[in-house]
């Protein structure tokens, strides 16, 4: 059989090539045929998780929730250093230029990442700002949540500060960050599904010491990542457990 | 826990005796200085059942003026200031030890005497379906809705203390 990797849906797909060089690397290590699966949007990759079909994820800290408490997946490893924080971006003509300045009334764009989209409505409570009082709309990625904000259609969104940075410049020039979260709890994790279980060790062993051959490095490299760290029940349970707290 | 350290206060200070719910005790010192709280910190921390730190991050130490070192394996009551009503986390605890989730908002003492404003979220932390800890989440508050609760707590304090 051939087992399914697939990679949270944070970033455009020219930016997914790594990716790709990725799973070629895996599937080697690992002597299994891998297929890298794509999804458009968050909506339809929790479909193909619910269907049963993943196997591997590069999750966000929302769906590595999930899929460890419903799906029986586990975390393995997370990259090293990286931390996800929320940004609240408007355009730079926008006449406010910090959060307290909003109004009720705001047109939010967000995608559906509920981790970036519940540190972002934190965000706005100084401002007496929630859902009640927001205009908000669900987009499917974090550049559909920018386009709105330059057309005007929405007066801020909330994105992945990493997601933000991946924009091409002349996009970035045209926007300007209100607020950036500052939590740096939650990451990105590698999770593993229960048709590999007995696979979960050899594969944290694999991505933790991913940094020590060239090939491995090259591959990283490609993914913009340093190296891979361990992840434990622990940890994983904690994030979980503030995410809670973060509804 | 060790009394307060004049050495740590910037500034004049008063001096309180604060007694914890674990009968312990100690001397705190208190000025009026407000470190303000910046935009898009979030404070992260968790204890165990009793209370007791197991987890801060970068924006509790920045805020709080202590080290990692000075809040792991310390009551989270290290950062109650004397201006905080005892009925306010009687309610917290109540909150949270009947499996729900506890807001408010709440003035916190610093190490340096001074003192920080936030909202709060506290909730209980589960494994398989007991309470294993708890995990707080606190962030910047609405100006107008802090001074509100600091007047209602004003009010609660000279209840108590009468
Ligand atoms: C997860 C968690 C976070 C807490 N955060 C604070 C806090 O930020 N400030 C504070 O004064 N008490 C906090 N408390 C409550 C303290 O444990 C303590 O009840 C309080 O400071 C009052 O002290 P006392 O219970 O000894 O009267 C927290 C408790 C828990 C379980």
């Amino acid at each position: 059989m051939t087992f399914q990797l697939t990679v949270s849906p944070d970033f455009p797909p020219n930016h997914i090539a790594g990716w790709y060089i990725f799973n070629t690397w895996l599937q080697k290590a690992l002597n299994l045929p891998i297929h890298l699966e794509l999804y458009p949007s968050f909506e339809t990759q929790r479909e193909a998780i619910q269907q049963g079909k993943v196997d591997m994820i590069y999750a966000n800290p929302y769906d590595a929730a999930m899929l460890i408490r419903e799906k029986g997946f586990v975390a393995v490893a997370r990259p090293q250093g990286k931390t996800d924080e929320a940004v609240i971006i408007t355009s730079t003509n926008a006449s406010y230029a910090a959060v307290d300045d909003l109004k009720p009334g705001t047109r939010v764009a967000m995608t559906n990442d509920p981790a970036i989209n519940l540190l972002g409505m934190m965000m706005l409570e100084p401002a007496e700002l929630d859902s009640s009082t927001l205009e908000t709309e669900v987009v499917e990625s974090y550049p559909v949540a920018v386009k709105l904000v330059l057309q005007g259609k929405a007066d801020i969104a909330f994105v992945l500060k990493e997601a933000l940075e991946k924009l091409t410049p002349s996009t970035r020039k045209q926007l300007k960050v209100l607020v950036e979260s500052q939590i740096g709890d939650l990451y990105h994790t590698f999770v593993v599904g229960e048709r590999l279980a007995d696979r979960r060790e050899a594969i944290r062993d694999l991505l933790v010491n991913m940094h020590t051959g060239p090939k491995g490095k090259d591959v990283l490299e490609n993914l913009g990542f340093q190296g891979w760290e361990p992840v434990s029940a622990d940890e994983a349970e904690f994030m979980m457990n503030l995410i809670e707290a973060l509804k | 826990m060790k009394d307060m350290n004049p050495q740590d206060i910037a500034g004049e200070y008063r001096e309180y005796t604060l007694t914890y719910y674990d009968g312990t005790s100690r001397k705190v010192l208190v000025t009026d200085i407000e470190t303000p709280y910046p935009d898009g910190k979030l404070i992260v921390s968790t204890t165990d059942l009793q209370g007791i730190i197991t987890h801060a991050n970068q924006a509790f130490i920045d805020m709080s003026g202590y080290t990692r070192e000075e809040l792991i394996g310390q009551p989270h009551y290290i950062l109650r200031c004397p201006e905080m009503p005892k009925a306010a986390f009687r309610d917290m605890w109540e909150t949270i030890q009947a499996g729900k989730t506890w807001h408010g908002y709440v003035k916190n003492l610093r190490k340096d005497g001074g003192y920080y404003l936030v909202y709060a979220t506290v909730l209980p932390n589960f494994k398989d379906g007991k309470i294993v800890g708890y995990t707080s989440v606190r962030r910047k508050p609405s100006r107008r809705k802090m001074e509100e609760a600091l007047q209602a707590y004003a009010r609660m304090r000279e209840e108590e203390t009468a």
